[in-house]
Formats: C-alpha cells, sequence, structure tokens
C-alpha cells in the first residue's frame, strides 16, 4: 500500500547526470563558443572598433573594473526597484482584473494601453515629466515589466476547479478567505511563470531607460563608450547584462522550488 | 427530512435561451435515508444536488431541511465532487481539515477527528502525504474525508467514483457502504451507473430529461449489509430492469446483460 520509497543509488546517480547537463554542458558549451569566438577575431585581424576578442573585452573592461563595478549595480539597483514594483503593482491589479467582469472591462483598455506605448518613445517625456533621476528610471522599468506579471497571475487566479469555489461557498467563507486560502495559492505557479518575464523584461526595461536618462548604469556605460568607440567596454557591459539577466531569473527558478515545491511539478523528488 | 416542494429551476443562458433544468420536482428524503439519484446527462441531477447544498436557489417551488428553507449554505452539509478538488500544496491531514479552517471552526480536537477519518477509510499513515502521490482512489477518499470532518448530518455526492477505473470504483463503493454503515447520516447519491444506484440506495430516485423531471421513484428491497453478491438478487434484477427501463424505453432492454 505504501509508495515511500527511499532515494536509490540508481536515483542519485540519475540527479548526478542531471546535474552535469544542467550546468557542465551549459558552462562548456558557452566556453567553446567563446574560443571561436577569439580565433575567428585573431584568425581575420577584426578590429576591436568593430567586434573586439573576448581577451579584449576582458581584459579592457577590467582596467576600470570599480567603475563597471559602480554601473552595475546602479543598473541591478533600478532593476530590482522595478522588479519589486511591478510585484506590489500587478498582485493587486489582478487581483481587482478577476474580482468582477465590470472591473476587468474597465481596467483592460488601459492596460493594453500602457503595453501598446513604445517605451523607448515614452522614456525622454517620462524625464520631462518626472525630472532626471531614479523615478522614470523605474517607471519605465515597470512598464515594461509588469503586463505579462498582471496577466499570468489573473490567469492563475482564474484557474481554480469551481467545485473548490462550490466548497468554499458551501463553507460559508468569506471571499477575503476564498481568496486567500484557495486563488492565491492556486495562482502561485501562474505567478512565478509570470515573475519568471517580468524578471528578465525589467533588466530590458531598465537598460532602456539608462539609454536616455542616467549618469550611471550598463546602459549609459554602453552608450558612453560607443560614443568614444570604446566597444570591447560596450561588449563587456552587454555581457555582465546578459549574466545579470540569467542569474536574477536563476534566482526566481531557485525561489520557486525551494518555498513552493509544489508549484514546479517536482513535488515526488523534492521531498 | 429533506424535502423539495415543486422544485423548478430555470437558467439563462447568455443569449437569452431558457433552459428548464428542473421542473416541477417533489420529493422528501427520511433521516439517515440513502437515496440515489440516477438519469441521463441533462436531467437535472447536479442541480438537485445543489439546490439541497444550497448553492442554487429554485426558481420556484421550496427547499427544505428539518422544515428550514434553504436559502444559503447550510454547514451541517457534506459534499463531495466527481474530482476531488484536493488542495495541491497541503497535505492529506490539511485537506481534511480545509472546511474546518474555511469556517473558523478548528479546535484542539479537530485533528484527532480527521485522523480517526484518515483511519476509517484506510488512509491511517497518509496524513503527511502531498495528493499527488496518492492514487485517484485514495484521493477520492480523502475528499469523503474532508465532506464528513464537519461532522454533516447531510453528505451530498456528485458523481463521486465518476472519474475512477471500474475496479477501484466498485472497490469505493462498498467502502461508502462501510463507512455509511458505521457513521449514518442522509445521503443523496448521484451517478451514471444504474448497479451503482441500485446497489447503495433505499430509494432511487430515476430522472428524464429537458425538463429534468422524476420518472419513478423505486425502493430497492434487498437487505443490508449489501455487496455486490446482490446483483445476482432477484430484487436487484427487478429494480435494475425498471431502472433500464424507464432510462431506455421498453425496447432497448435487454435482460440478460446487467450494464453498469
Amino acid at each position: 500500500m505504501s509508495i515511500q520509497a527511499a532515494p536509490s543509488p540508481e536515483k542519485s546517480r540519475r540527479r548526478h547526470s542531471a546535474a552535469l547537463y544542467e550546468i557542465v554542458v551549459p558552462l562548456l558549451a558557452t566556453s567553446a563558443g567563446f574560443l571561436v569566438w577569439e580565433a575567428i577575431c585573431r584568425a581575420f585581424n577584426v578590429p576591436a572598433y568593430l567586434v573586439p576578442a573576448p581577451s579584449d573585452i576582458l581584459k579592457e573592461t577590467m582596467a576600470i573594473g570599480p567603475t563597471v563595478l559602480g554601473h552595475s549595480l546602479a543598473t541591478l539597483k533600478t532593476v530590482l526597484l522595478g522588479f519589486v514594483v511591478s510585484i506590489a503593482i500587478s498582485l493587486p491589479l489582478a487581483v481587482l482584473l478577476t474580482a468582477s467582469p465590470a472591473i476587468a472591462s474597465a481596467l483592460y483598455p488601459f492596460l493594453v494601453w500602457t503595453q501598446s506605448i513604445p517605451k523607448v518613445a515614452l522614456a525622454p517625456i517620462l524625464v520631462v515629466v518626472l525630472g532626471s533621476n531614479e523615478l522614470p528610471r523605474i517607471v519605465i522599468t515597470v512598464l515594461v515589466a509588469f503586463f505579462p506579471l498582471v496577466i499570468s497571475s489573473a490567469t492563475g487566479l482564474m484557474s481554480v476547479p469551481p467545485e473548490l469555489i462550490e466548497l468554499s461557498r458551501a463553507c460559508r467563507a468569506s471571499k477575503w478567505s476564498e481568496l486567500w486560502r484557495i486563488r492565491l495559492p492556486y495562482a502561485i505557479p501562474f505567478i512565478f511563470a509570470g515573475l519568471k518575464v517580468a524578471i528578465s523584461l525589467a533588466v530590458v526595461g531598465a537598460v532602456v531607460a539608462e539609454f536616455v536618462n542616467a549618469d550611471s548604469g550598463l546602459g549609459f556605460l554602453i552608450v558612453t563608450s560607443t560614443a568614444f568607440f570604446k566597444v570591447p567596454v560596450a561588449f563587456g557591459a552587454l555581457i555582465i547584462l546578459s549574466v545579470m539577466g540569467v542569474v536574477l531569473f536563476q534566482i526566481v527558478v531557485i525561489v520557486e522550488r525551494v518555498f513552493f515545491p509544489w508549484s514546479t511539478g517536482n513535488a515526488m523528488t523534492g521531498t | 427530512m429533506i424535502s423539495l416542494n415543486r422544485v423548478t429551476r430555470i437558467f439563462e443562458s447568455r443569449d437569452g435561451d431558457r433552459i428548464t433544468a428542473l421542473e416541477d420536482v417533489s420529493l422528501s428524503i427520511r433521516d439517515n435515508e440513502f437515496v440515489t439519484l440516477v438519469g441521463p446527462s441533462g436531467c437535472g441531477k447536479s442541480t438537485l444536488l445543489r439546490i439541497v447544498a444550497g448553492l442554487i436557489l429554485p426558481t420556484a417551488g421550496t427547499a427544505s431541511i428539518g422544515g428550514v428553507p434553504v436559502t444559503e449554505p447550510r454547514p451541517e452539509t457534506g459534499i463531495v465532487f466527481q474530482a476531488p478538488t484536493l488542495l495541491p500544496w497541503a497535505s492529506v491531514m490539511d485537506n481534511v481539515l480545509f472546511p474546518l479552517r474555511m469556517m473558523h471552526r478548528m479546535d484542539s480536537g479537530s485533528r484527532d477527528k480527521a485522523a480517526a477519518l484518515l483511519t476509517l477509510v484506510g488512509l491511517k499513515g497518509f496524513e503527511g502525504k502531498s495528493p499527488r502521490e496518492l492514487s485517484g482512489g485514495m484521493q477520492q477518499r480523502v475528499a469523503i474525508c474532508r465532506a464528513l470532518v464537519h461532522e454533516p448530518d447531510i453528505l451530498l455526492m456528485d458523481e463521486p467514483f465518476g472519474a475512477l477505473d471500474a475496479l477501484t470504483r466498485e472497490e469505493m463503493t462498498m467502502e461508502l457502504l462501510r463507512i455509511w454503515g458505521e457513521r449514518p447520516k442522509t445521503v443523496l447519491f448521484v451517478t451514471h451507473s444504474i448497479t451503482e444506484a441500485v446497489v447503495l440506495a433505499d430509494r432511487v430516485v430515476v430522472m428524464s430529461p429537458r425538463p429534468g423531471r422524476i420518472a419513478e421513484i423505486i425502493d430497492v428491497k434487498s437487505a443490508r449489509p449489501r455487496s455486490f453478491h446482490v446483483e445476482g438478487d432477484a430484487d436487484f434484477h427487478d429494480a435494475s430492469r425498471r431502472i433500464r427501463a424507464l432510462i431506455f424505453g421498453q425496447k432497448h432492454v435487454d435482460p440478460g446483460r446487467a450494464v453498469a
């Protein structure tokens, strides 16, 4: 009758090979990519102001290391603030959207409207309106990042089996405890799907904002270094940005696995 | 105790069509009686169940329990649905306790009560498991515990074994009879299976569709405790043949074959 099974050596070996595929293989592939890049640049003498070799990028970026670090932290701050504000806006908005069809039809046009505006075009206007400080950058980041989070959270809140809502009504539970004890937990997998998109978009949003208005940040670094033909530094900033995006995404994945193991479909192997 | 008096329920679809799910249904169910509702799809069985549950109000007529009209869900009713619909994030124990939490009726004895129920359905030792570690039949047992944990006097079951395979289904039917024997209560049980309806019931309410009405109420006289052996009894045979005749019409009846 029992379906408990101790982790067999077979299973742990499989887990090891899973780790191999998840970590070692991507690392090897990436390194190989950089080696090919380096080899091509050297073999064809590609000038550094067009496409710098990885070694040039590393050398020139490291040369101004502390400055680059400062820019990275500035961007990270904008990304994280924008992400947090996106969550703070999106979840209540999703609850409102699912509360009644009337509210949904009133809010949806605004939501779609914020999405149809090109953020790059909006950025300089926001700077004029909000001043040249952190605020317009965060607003841009939020505008780029929040929409998928709202949509997936709202979808999640609506995904509850109707029987559970009937059960909740049969228990004469309040709308609040229905939301708190049934709808929100049910929406967790959907919310995390939204969070994964949102964190990636937050990086994009922060850089867009920095292009237009900033005195620091990796977006700013790219603009200024290309203006002076310091292309290797621009590439360095680009690589740091992509690494930042991947790491932040993975953090969201890990948070989901640790705190909501049932959400990821790994509950069986996770316990 | 449960009494339906000329209950009619009309649904209005979005394009304005009016669908009569139930028409002029009168039925009274005694305390601790086991009544099954059987009939083809669209005969209003589930609607009838939800009216008794207080989840849907009748368009005309009244439903009352113990003389009190049902106008909203009452706490002393337990419901089991076709799908177990357990909470995937909660343990088996927490799933059973869920209605008590929603009703703010948790107390020091609640966990013992839930554990006793899980023992009753043969799931002792599974308290800490997650629902997805259980088979479909086990999940439905948990759902039955969840429906019983607040000690309801009425148990409403909407095709509770409809999603299970045929063997598990027979096993669960026997389980239910055993649980009902140990904890008698009024049960209203919706099913598509004629065999199941007859094996379980004191009375089988046969319904006909469009509009949903009661075609006939059939007493099942087979002695309790029952098992699927009653399928051989003359009483059982008469009852199922009559139900089949009511549902399919006389000409399709093949007395030599018992279709579940």
